[in-house]
């Protein structure tokens, strides 16, 4: 076994790794972050799991399929939107800022989750396995589940925090209408990090005719590596799209932080770009000094949890404190280990936004462009208010900001009906229950 | 092969019972449940019950290696107010009452152990008079401060095994571990079963042949049969579910002691019973 104290080791992992491209890192370390905290029983598969996926991702068969599927069955590439009345409210109309939405809601499923899922179901084909196990928040990484499981006939079980069946009814019908089996979750704080353990321990026990398809650039490695290459064509056709339409690099980058999928995905393609700066929100629930949020980087310490070494909100023996957002997607106490590493080389900005702020940026983005988004992705959109607004304070004016819309609000709009009293009064304890045990 | 590995306690331990022709009972209950003090009571009558080693749970938020009765019982102990430092009130006090002739390991996530700090854990560990820790979650490969660390403390190293472990992770897993190596007798996570996987016995048979000096097996035995069937192949047998759900009832407490002494005395009687064709024989 090695002696040499594991700092040490990974300064040097650290300095070999900004020697070359950060976007092409590899695991199982992101500088000090990322490994495999997990019981050895699960070590073999997820030898085996990256074994495959660096062999499929050499093989045309493999890449020809899945771009196939993304042209055919996803609807890639995703428009780039621009959105100028929005931007009027980033910083103002006198600020001349263009703001570029990266349309990932118009996916097939609504969301940037089917990129990683359709990548992954198709390994799970190439490996023989039968079963696909899933956890959800939101419900919309189950439903892209549940759909490529449809699609590719797999078996398919989605652990969900009995919370949030509660709080996204709508997408556990649509996990059933798909053939799921949608298992609630009623230990611990029953919301996506039990979904998470109860999956992992279902992976445990059936490891051998199941794949954990886990939905986002978390867990133990191969999975964080693996989820940003299925997810880095975001970045890679927005880069593309933003270059074609204004002749140049954006100057930002913006997008919501959860577990991290979407950001690093867009993110990606511009790592080595100096020039753009890349910011992440998080939720920042009731504000960070009211104890009530997800906002790891300014509430959180490395620890870890689900495999996985990286910011996480942990009490002072090392227990994980629960998290709230009025956004069951980036709910969640931990975060990707690639986005420690970005905030600790100082090369990606993380920031809270409140449950507030989001649910503003909701609302003008469907006022101002007639687009309704994720409750998630509207964290990322008060984010750029944020950006246009700090430009133009400090004199930086006809800035290029381009903003990941990771999903469409359809699932959220009983939430946001109650959120803004949109519901006549006797509709109100019917349709409209799901928000209140968040806000 | 550490030569640490002749100095360890658990191992001497399972060395002794060798010489008896039996395996080890080793038993398993979480701190805090149902408060720091009753579960200090609670060890204590499990030792005098006869177990031979004693594993104590730090109870932690997200336990994935474990089922629903362990489960309950550590969201109770933290709902209760358990603190990790509780653990080596409960080592000592295990110390004290066997004179040091049962062996107390804490098994633990590992983020509560980094949150800790590796070093002062293993420091405090040793001080309260502890054997080592399992580990469930940390694999060797990420333990290379762990593994410092109990080489500095003299502490053993339980590193878990599972039937889809490949022989290069049994070799590595063996010679990493000091102490014993446990086996995990099936796929899955903590808690009773009618049966114990029959992959054990041959798991337990290519962890010796990987290195490793002492094998002990857990996942699912809760009988005095399933204990004598196991100590026939393995140097101890891991029971941790079986003595958790006597407490988990809402009889008074000392009947809920009385239930795990009997259950102790079952599995007990088990091990003594598993006496092997060739006594002293490693396999």
């Amino acid at each position: 076994m090695p002696e040499q104290p594991v700092r040490e080791a990974l300064t040097e992992t650290l300095a070999h790794q900004v020697l070359g491209r950060l976007a092409d890192v590899e695991g199982p370390y992101f500088g000090q972050f990322g490994g495999r905290f997990v019981p050895e029983a699960l070590i073999a598969a997820l030898d085996e799991l990256e074994t495959e996926y660096r062999k499929a991702l050499g093989d045309p068969a493999f890449t020809d399929e899945l771009a196939r599927l993304h042209r055919e069955y996803t609807g890639r590439p995703s428009p780039l939107t621009e959105v100028p009345r929005f931007a009027e409210h980033c910083g103002g109309a006198d600020a001349g800022h263009r703001v570029f939405l990266k349309r990932e809601d118009l996916n097939h499923t609504g969301s940037h989750k089917i990129n990683n899922v359709l990548g992954q179901a198709l390994l799970v084909k190439r490996m023989g396995k039968t079963r696909v196990i899933a956890e959800t928040g939101a419900g919309q990484h189950g439903v892209a589940t549940a759909t490529a499981a449809a699609l590719l006939d797999l078996e398919c079980v989605v652990y969900m925090g009995e919370e949030d069946t509660r709080r996204q009814a709508l997408n556990v019908a649509r996990m059933r209408l798909l053939g799921a089996e949608v298992v609630p979750v009623t230990i611990g704080s029953r919301t996506l990090k039990d979904a998470i353990n109860e999956a992992l321990r279902d992976w445990v026990a059936n490891v051998e005719s199941t794949h954990y398809l886990l939905g986002t650039v978390t867990g133990p490695h191969p999975f964080p590596e693996m989820v940003r290459e299925f997810h880095r064509i975001i970045g890679e056709e927005a880069r593309e799209q933003i270059l074609e339409r204004t002749g140049r690099l954006p100057d930002a980058v913006a997008a919501c932080v959860g577990g991290g999928s979407n950001a690093l995905g867009i993110f990606n393609a511009f790592l080595d770009d100096e020039g753009v700066t890349l910011h992440g929100f998080e939720a920042g629930g009731e504000g960070i000094e009211s104890g009530r949020h997800a906002a790891r980087f300014s509430g959180g310490a490395p620890g870890v949890l689900h495999g996985a070494r990286s910011y996480l909100l942990q009490d002072d023996d090392g227990q994980t404190l629960p998290s709230h957002s009025v956004s069951a997607g980036l709910d969640y106490p931990s975060v990707g280990p690639a986005h420690s590493w970005l905030h600790d080389l100082g090369r990606a900005t993380y920031e809270p936004v409140t449950d507030d702020e989001a649910m503003e940026a909701f609302r003008l983005l469907c006022r101002t462009e007639g687009i309704i988004p994720a409750i998630e992705s509207a964290h990322a959109l008060a984010g750029a208010q944020r950006l246009g607004r700090e430009a133009a304070e400090a004199g930086r004016t006809g800035q290029v900001i381009l903003v990941n819309l990771s999903g469409r609000g359809d699932k959220d709009v009983a939430t946001a009906a109650t959120w803004f009293g949109l519901l006549d009064e006797q509709d109100t304890t019917e349709q409209a229950t799901a928000p209140e045990g968040d806000q | 092969m550490s030569t640490a590995t002749d100095t360890s306690p658990t191992g001497a331990r399972l060395d002794a019972l060798r010489t008896e022709g039996r395996a080890a009972l080793v038993g398993y209950l979480p701190v805090g449940f149902p408060d720091v003090e009753r579960s200090i009571e609670a060890v204590l009558a499990m030792v005098d019950a006869g177990v031979d080693v004693v594993e104590i749970g730090v109870p932690y938020t997200d336990p994935v290696m474990d089922g629903p009765v362990i489960q309950r019982a550590a969201e109770a102990a933290l709902a209760g107010g358990a603190r990790v430092r509780d653990v080596l009130r409960v080592v000592e006090a295990v110390a004290e009452r066997s004179g040091g002739r049962v062996p107390a390991l804490v098994m633990t996530y590992w983020n509560p152990v980094l949150r800790y700090g590796v070093d002062a854990f293993a420091r405090d560990l040793s001080g309260a008079g502890g054997a080592g820790l399992i580990t469930p979650d940390l694999i060797p490969d990420e333990g290379a401060d762990w593994i410092a660390a109990s080489r500095e403390h003299d502490l053993d190293r339980v590193f878990l095994v599972a039937p889809s472990s490949t022989p290069e992770r049994l070799a590595l897993t063996a010679r990493a571990s000091r102490g014993f190596v446990y086996a995990a007798s099936t796929m899955g996570v903590t808690g009773t079963r009618d049966q114990v996987g029959d992959r054990a016995e041959q798991l337990v048979a290519d962890t010796r042949a990987a290195g490793a000096e002492h094998v002990c097996v857990g996942l699912g035995v809760s009988s005095g049969d399933q204990a004598a069937e196991v100590g026939r192949f393995a140097d101890g047998v891991i029971v941790g579910s079986a003595l958790v759900r006597p407490l988990l009832t809402d009889r008074p407490w000392a009947d809920r002691l009385d239930g795990l002494r009997s259950t102790v005395a079952e599995l007990a009687d088990g091990v003594r019973r598993s006496r092997r064709a060739v006594p002293g024989a490693a396999s």
